[in-house]
């Protein structure tokens, strides 16, 4: 009855991401579309199910039916998934599942925003104003960092994590942007650089803080049978899990960890597998302290241990669990709902051997993990590339 | 302009409590607990026996950020401001302002007190140091 191995994604394929002023939101997403079917040597007729993500810059009112129409495909199976950050893998899993039901053979799942050009200053506020309770947040006039600091003060305070193991996450992921020919932030910073950042929120600094971006990323999954016919080394769903804990911050149970404890569980259940057969994972880092708790929380450190385990150089390309190896949200790209798409597409890349620089050696199973609202819904992912 | 609440069926009673001065919480007549913020039923037993009681304002911070960049124009004056998660002697947890202090003294596990900010029509609960 395990949805263990029955599916595969079998193309991957980002956009330009950064500033892409000169394609709207919508291009980005066919275009991302686009490229992940011809990754996977099908065409869009193959394509019988879609997913895509409302954008910000550009919404519709019923965006994966309006995608569909744009690239005239008439799909059996066709859903516009919105939970912020965690979207893209709770979809993944939700497509797997739809696949393995026989609702439909091969799902696309495309994902774009042009949050860095194609929005106003007004329509940047007024979605910025718009995050929390109505009634019970919103009146307090907190930013998404604000939101964040919350859990960051909480969890500094009851694990002395410092300053500088919080940089450290930021430097990390720099270190493997650099790595990356088309990742948008590759300059090499150092932890002084990070402490030397304007506040935001305090604890968070401006390095601290992700990434605003234009740019899009898609996959194509199939049956793991038919995978096997095509192109590339399948990469295949091994595991999957959700967890979900809270919507508004106010409203959390713990502010020191998350549903990603349950999330992870649910997907190493599955797969057979725990934290230390990991070879990688790519986690959510929209802002540093939440890449710390949720590596605590993933199994892969003890409470309170992530700090060291990120300042001693573990989670850096060579160390023992390489974590956001294409630089993350932090500084790769992060378009907001779809941040994490690439994430997966680079997961994919580590799990075809084709990484370049970046590439884990004999990375055979790697953890994506992703979560949205304000640390509220977690989805994990275990990806491998045999059975 | 800063937001201002605009409350619902479930939340009219809370809301005009705050106009006069109380902050109500929904205490469960079936299992006794408190929660916040109004429901239609006791998130802990599923009773809908549920009675309004005023909190007696006391509460801490459970955590706090100090806001440098505003949310929007409205906000932008008050930079820096304070943002906090306090949580009221009753138990339920609530975010806050907290208002009347100097931000960097603030920590986790501070006394604070319930006051109000009126706001247009409507009080809306702020907290401030012992």
């Amino acid at each position: 009855m395990s949805l263990r191995g029955k599916v595969a994604i079998v193309g991957a394929a980002d956009t330009e991401v950064g500033k892409v002023p000169h394609m709207s939101a919508t291009a980005l997403c066919i275009d991302a579309a686009e490229r992940a079917v011809q990754d996977a040597g099908l065409t869009l007729g193959d394509i019988d199910g879609f997913v895509t993500c409302n954008s910000m810059a550009e919404p519709y009112m019923y965006h994966a039916e309006a995608m569909a129409e744009y690239l005239q495909i008439f799909p059996r199976y066709c859903v516009s998934a919105g939970a912020g950050g965690g979207t893209t893998f709770k979809v993944l899993y939700q497509a797997a599942l739809a696949i393995d039901a026989g609702v439909c053979d091969t799902v696309l799942i495309a994902k774009a925003d042009s949050l860095r050009t194609g929005l106003s200053r007004e329509r940047a506020m007024i979605l910025q104003s718009s995050s929390g309770h109505p009634q019970f947040e919103t009146p307090y006039g907190s930013t998404v960092p604000g939101y964040y600091a919350l859990i960051a003060r909480a969890y500094i305070d009851a694990y002395g994590v410092t300053p500088e193991q919080l940089a450290a996450v930021a430097v990390t992921a720099r270190r493997h942007a650099g790595l990356h020919p088309h990742a948008q932030m590759r300059e090499p910073i150092t932890v002084d650089d990070v402490l030397a950042s304007r506040m935001i929120a305090d604890p968070l600094r401006l390095l601290d803080c992700s990434l605003v971006s234009d740019g899009g990323a898609a996959v194509v999954l199939t049956r793991a049978e038919r995978a096997r016919s095509l192109r590339h080394t399948p990469v295949y769903l091994l595991g999957a899990g959700e967890g979900h804990g809270h919507e508004h911050i106010s409203q959390a149970l713990s502010l020191t960890s998350s549903s990603a404890r349950q999330s992870g569980e649910r997907a190493y259940a599955m797969a057979g597998l725990g934290p230390r057969d990991m070879n990688f994972a790519q986690v959510y880092d929209c802002f540093t302290p939440v890449v710390l708790i949720e590596l605590e929380d993933l199994g892969f450190c003890g409470k309170g241990e992530a700090g060291a385990f990120v300042a001693d150089g573990h989670a850096g390309i060579g160390g023992t669990l390489p974590i956001n190896t294409h630089g993350g949200l932090l500084s790769h790209c992060h378009p907001g709902n779809p941040g994490s798409m690439f994430a997966l597409t680079e997961a994919v890349a580590q799990l075809r051997n084709l990484a370049g620089a970046r590439q884990v050696q004999d990375a055979e199973v790697g953890l994506v993990h992703a979560q949205g609202g304000i640390l509220s819904s977690h989805c994990s992912v275990v990806l491998g590339n045999h059975l | 302009m800063k937001p201002v609440p605009i409350a619902n069926a479930e939340t009219a009673a809370f809301w005009a409590g705050c106009n006069e001065g109380r902050l109500l919480l929904q205490r469960c007549g079936s299992c006794d607990a408190r929660q916040f913020y109004p429901r239609l039923l006791c998130t802990r037993c599923g009773s809908r026996e549920l009675e309004w009681q005023a909190a007696s304002g006391a509460a801490t911070i459970r955590t706090f950020t100090i806001i440098r960049r505003a949310v929007s124009e409205a906000f932008e004056s008050d930079v820096p401001y304070v943002v906090a998660l306090v949580a009221l002697a009753e138990g339920p947890t609530l975010m806050s302002n907290i208002v009347d202090c100097d931000p960097e003294a603030l920590f986790i596990g501070q006394p604070v007190t319930l006051t109000f900010e009126q706001r247009g029509d409507q009080a809306i609960p702020q907290f401030t140091p012992d």
